[in-house]
């Protein structure tokens, strides 16, 4: 062996109970879809089928909804706060014990590395019950008044980036504030929801109190079209959470969306380097780049520009990209075949546009879907690079000037989820986060997620919060607004 | 023979100056009693479209400024319509043709309101603000800040009540407001701006057409430099189309019961999350 | 030249450096403390990590007896394997620096270094004189490596151009008889911003390592401090060509923890820094932990204290 290279280090992938195939999580029950339908959901590092799964359509829909309505007025609504509480505290604990199991099937199903399934999805995950079990009997102190109302029945849409912990910021607060939820995972993710199931069952919920469907985006618009869903809960692109936010127009459904970013990572010139590397790094790759709020746009004072890529660069050398499993990995498999292809599409606009792409020397496997980590150097405002969300590993980087026009850069844009601030000087970031339009501000730190702290976007982003007080409120009605 | 009354000409209220309609187009308001009152302007899409400018250019002066002194200018406004009560009375008694112990109690209850968002202005992030106990060595605070340029749909009546407990909410947050008057009864809107141009508002913040929200509900939700809109004085239909065409940027529609609420500002405000770390 | 050797040179020099942020140069370092290395690259990093061992006695009580028996665990740390390899140095307080000396070479550790500890060793509290003194002692004793102190009192007191002048006159005492290691006591010096640039001010007074501790004070050798000196010789390699070592002292028992040292270093310094020339860590009951690894490694089994010598 010359020097020092890491050995194979792989998760042993027995811990993972995945069934051969799953029905729809219905009041309490996995039952068969109406019309039998399934779809395969794979393994995106192998292209392997990991299991078949139930396709609900607008029959299942209409079941899984009536069940939430039912457990809603006969059960979960009249149930004293503090039980709600007991059940939500139950499944926190069930998710921490059964932590590696949800971790490895993460990775699985989702391609994302297992350090970061084992790190930060599981763990946040639980946390978000925890944190959410809490606040079930504390109600009258969020800030409605006392004794807020839950809106009713939720249909929640959850995307594939971070599908357990998308679920955990969905369902947690909504039962907490007394709601019941059909939820429906993403389509090439569905194995974490399904698992998480089986944990509502273990901690003996009451049926129909979570549902759970699975599908495409057929069964999503079914569940959003459904005449009685209160409120529609949904993490995913902004065109989608457009079409929504049209669909609800002539109801009285109130809506929380959670959409898409590009968000400015602004790096002044007397910032600690080494950690805003660090930031940048963690900022555009954690996750393949499947971060809506992921700090895809690099904007760098220029007089520290050519210091700041080069160290970049260094660092982007030590990524280690492939399989998943392997402990030791920090860029895992792109989700699917049509994210690749998204990604491959707006990157190669970037070269047409003639920005200079870079990516480190890396051996990407055969089999699955791959994308290295890249930067483009050279780009204006106006390539589409950085404009567009790319949704994977994919770095803008332009440069500015002053604090000012930094700023001005940054907020040139529709969307206004995250943004990031380097400097060592306390008033500086102050006066950087104050004038940011974004939902969330990470001064001298990227990507930090926590159930206590509300996270949600300014513009095109989306409505409302979730995390913290704020995000709970959503999930409650309030005195003055009128519901629809 | 009697003296003659100097009658007012009611005009638009745009960028702190009373223009007419671009369009040269007026419409007739009549009282109560069936009698003419006025021909205020019939606003455009373009003035609509001046007023936006107006309120975009007004917002971030607005914004930064320190929420007392924010406060002081509501407070301020609500001093001036003390003093000018006489004319909101008899203008509301004209338009709805209620008592003036009628429009004595909504002038009142007009000017409580501005005294009570004056108020808040320095209160918001107290109130509806939040430091997040997260777990790791991080400062995480969230504090409201104001969402933009706000749409106002003026309800009917109460004439002067109902344009108060829309508009002062919206501005006390540090929004610019567009507000379109309730068709039929915007004599106190226009009387208000009057009120808004004299009490060290900045020019801009609030602007004020008169017009069809029926004309002016599509091109309100079509325009994509307005954030939020309350659609008070929209019919249900109206509001409907409004978020159809809205969702285009996804703006903030609203349409609050008729009470007093902290929630009624911070529906327009955004909520931003900043994250520091802790360490030496 | 980068600086002059002025105190308003170096402070200018120093105040340059971009800041470190702690909170993220902690999370860096628990980011590779997960590193998992198994198999054939963990038998290739305890095998790196024994011949970095800077074997170390700094006590009272040290006698010639306990040296000796140090110097042979040195040259055959598993006597009943020969394919283990000899640690990088022996390292004593000055007065037995003649006593190891001879014992190796008896032994057939020539190649082993002998480090002394000088400069009124561990707190630096004498005049210059008397550190002057003592690095020459232990240079006449036979020392190959010179373990310094910095005076972290000046340097708190913002007196960095005392620290940088006594560094320098102890290098020039060092000549091409030996090599310096100056020792920064970053438990001492506090924070991160510190231990930059005391690395910095090590490296441009001449050091040939720098190393974190004297092993008296805790914290010592944590990730994050290695972590950022690590990046000092990084970066002072691209701004001046020379490559100069780091040494983590105290406080690393475990072969867990020499392989977590060993991933910083391959994932800051880089790997060139993978080597004894390069790279030591200062311990005394690391390596008898690396050697019970070794033989779990070797038969599959895990090992007793008991078939370890115990010196």
């Amino acid at each position: 062996m010359s020097g020092f290279e890491y050995a194979n280090a792989p998760e042993s992938k027995a811990i993972a109970n995945i069934d051969n195939s799953y029905g729809l999580f219905i009041g309490g029950k996995f039952v068969n879809p109406k019309k039998g339908k399934s779809f395969n959901t794979i393994n995106p590092a192998t292209e392997e089928i990991l299991s078949k799964i139930g396709y609900a359509d607008r029959l299942d829909v209409d079941l899984a909804v009536k069940s939430a309505r039912t457990a809603f007025t006969k059960i979960w609504s009249k149930m004293p706060a503090k039980e709600r509480g007991k059940y939500l505290y139950r499944i926190a604990r069930i998710m921490q014990e059964r932590a590696r199991e949800f971790a490895v099937v993460e990775t699985l199903d989702n391609g994302k590395p297992i350090r970061e399934s084992r790190d930060t999805d599981i763990p946040l995950a639980a946390a978000h019950f925890f944190y959410h079990a809490g606040w079930a009997d504390k109600l009258d102190y969020v800030g409605l008044g006392n004794k807020p109302k839950p809106v009713g029945v939720v249909g929640q849409i959850i995307p594939w980036n971070f599908p357990l912990l998308m679920l955990a910021w969905k369902i947690a607060p909504a039962l907490a504030a007394g709601n019941t939820v059909v939820l429906k995972p993403a389509e090439t993710t569905p194995l974490t929801a399904l698992l998480f199931a089986q944990v509502c069952q273990q901690a003996g919920l009451p049926d129909g109190v979570v549902n759970i469907i699975t599908g495409d985006g057929v069964t999503g618009a079914a569940l959003v079209n459904h005449p009685d869903i209160n409120k529609i809960a949904f993490t995913g692109s902004t065109e989608v959470g457009k079409a929504i936010a049209r669909s609800i127009s002539a109801t009285k459904k109130s809506a929380t969306l959670e959409l898409g970013g590009k968000a400015a990572n602004l790096v002044f010139d007397d910032a600690a380097i080494d950690e805003a590397v660090e930031g940048i790094v963690n900022g555009i790759f954690f996750n393949q780049g499947h971060v809506c709020c992921a700090g895809s746009r690099l904007l760098l004072q220029e007089n520290i520009a050519d210091e700041v890529l080069e160290k970049l660069k260094k660092r982007m050398s030590l990524i280690r990209v492939g399989d998943p499993m392997d402990k030791n990995t920090d860029l895992g498999a792109i989700n699917s075949a049509e994210q690749l292809k998204r990604i491959q599409e707006i990157s190669n606009t970037g070269d047409a546009e003639g920005a200079n792409r870079w990516s480190p020397e890396c051996k990407l496997p055969s089999k699955g879907f791959w994308y290295p980590p890249t930067i483009f150097t050279g780009v204006s405002q106006s390539h589409r690079i950085a404009r567009e969300e790319i949704f994977g590993p994919v770095l803008s980087v332009l440069t500015f000037r002053t604090p000012a026009e930094g700023i001005e850069k940054a907020n040139n844009t529709m969307y206004g989820l995250s943004a990031g601030i380097w400097s060592d000087k306390g008033s500086k970031v102050l006066w950087a986060a104050k004038q940011l339009k974004a939902g969330v501000i990470w001064s001298n730190t990227f990507n930090k997620f926590d159930p206590a702290s509300p996270f949600g976007g300014y513009k095109e982003s989306g409505w409302g919060r979730e995390g913290g007080r704020h995000g709970l409120a959503g999930y409650l009605t309030s005195d003055v607004k009128a519901s629809k | 023979m009697s003296r003659i009354d100097v009658n007012k000409t009611y005009k638009l209220f745009i960028g702190g100056a009373f223009p007419r309609s671009e369009s040269g187009r007026v419409y007739e308001v009549k009282g109560a009693n069936k009698k003419f009152i006025a021909n205020p302007s019939l606003a455009s899409r373009k003035d609509l479209r001046d007023a936006v400018v107006a309120a975009k250019s007004a917002h971030s002066g607005w914004a930064n400024a320190t929420a007392f002194n924010r406060g002081q200018i509501l407070y301020r406004i609500a001093e001036i319509m003390e003093g000018r009560s006489e004319q909101f009375i008899d203008e509301i008694c004209e338009l709805e043709g209620v008592t003036s112990k009628a429009a004595k109690i909504q002038i009142e209850e007009a000017i409580d309101t501005w005294v009570w968002y004056s108020g808040w202005c320095d209160k918001l992030s107290s109130v509806t603000g939040s430091l997040n106990q997260v777990s790791g060595p991080f400062y995480n605070f969230t504090s409201p800040e104001a969402l933009g340029v706000v749409a106002i749909f003026a309800e009917n009546k109460p004439s002067l009540l109902g344009v108060v407990r829309t508009l002062a909410p919206v501005i006390a947050g540090g929004n610019a407001a567009v507000l379109i008057a309730s068709e039929n009864y915007p004599l106190s809107a226009i009387t208000l701006s009057e009120v808004i141009a004299t009490s060290d508002m900045p020019a801009g913040v609030v602007n004020i057409l008169t017009g069809k929200s029926s004309e002016l509900a599509p091109w309100v939700g079509a325009h994509m430099e307005i954030d939020g809109v309350d659609v008070a004085g929209l019919s249900k239909k109206q509001e409907e189309e409004l978020r159809l065409v809205g969702a285009d940027n996804l703006k903030r529609v609203f349409r609050f019961s008729s009470i007093n609420h902290p929630d009624r500002i911070t529906s327009f405000m955004e909520q931003k999350t900043v994250w520091h770390p802790i360490g030496i | 030249m980068i600086v002059d050797g002025s105190e308003g040179s170096l402070k200018k020099f120093l105040a340059d450096l971009a800041p470190v942020d702690q909170v993220g140069a902690d999370s860096r370092a628990a980011m590779l403390a997960t590193r998992s290395i198994k198999t054939t690259s963990k038998a290739w990093a305890i095998d790196m990590a024994i011949s970095m061992v800077d074997l170390t006695t700094l006590e009272g009580a040290d006698s010639p007896g306990k040296v000796k028996a140090l110097c042979s665990k040195a040259v055959r740390p598993d006597p009943t394997d020969p394919t283990v390899p000899m640690v990088g140095a022996i390292c004593v307080y000055n007065d037995m620096v003649k006593i190891a000396r001879t014992e190796l070479n008896t032994l057939g550790g020539k190649d082993i270094a002998v480090a002394a500890v000088a400069t009124a060793f561990p707190s630096g509290r004498a005049s210059l004189a008397v550190k002057k003194l003592d690095t020459q002692d232990a240079l006449n004793a036979g020392a190959n490596e010179i373990d310094m102190v910095i005076d972290r009192g000046a340097f708190l007191s913002g007196r960095v151009g005392e620290v940088f002048e006594e560094i320098k006159i102890i290098k020039q005492l060092c000549g091409d008889k030996a090599h310096l290691k100056v020792i920064l006591e970053t438990g001492e010096l506090v924070t991160y911003d510190n231990v930059r640039k005391a690395s910095y001010l090590a490296m441009l007074a001449g050091a040939d390592f720098i190393k974190t501790s004297t092993g008296k004070v805790t914290p010592a050798a944590t990730a994050p401090v290695v972590l950022v000196m690590l990046e000092a010789v990084r970066d002072y390699f691209i701004l001046t060509g020379n490559k100069i070592g780091v040494k983590p002292a105290g406080g690393i028992r475990t072969t867990k923890d020499a392989i977590k040292q060993l991933v910083l270093v391959n994932e800051t310094a880089g790997p060139e820094w993978l080597n004894p020339s390069l790279f030591r860590i200062g311990a005394s009951a690391l390596l008898n932990d690396l050697l019970m690894q070794r033989i779990k490694l070797r038969t599959g089994h895990y090992a007793s204290a008991n078939y370890v010598t115990m010196d």
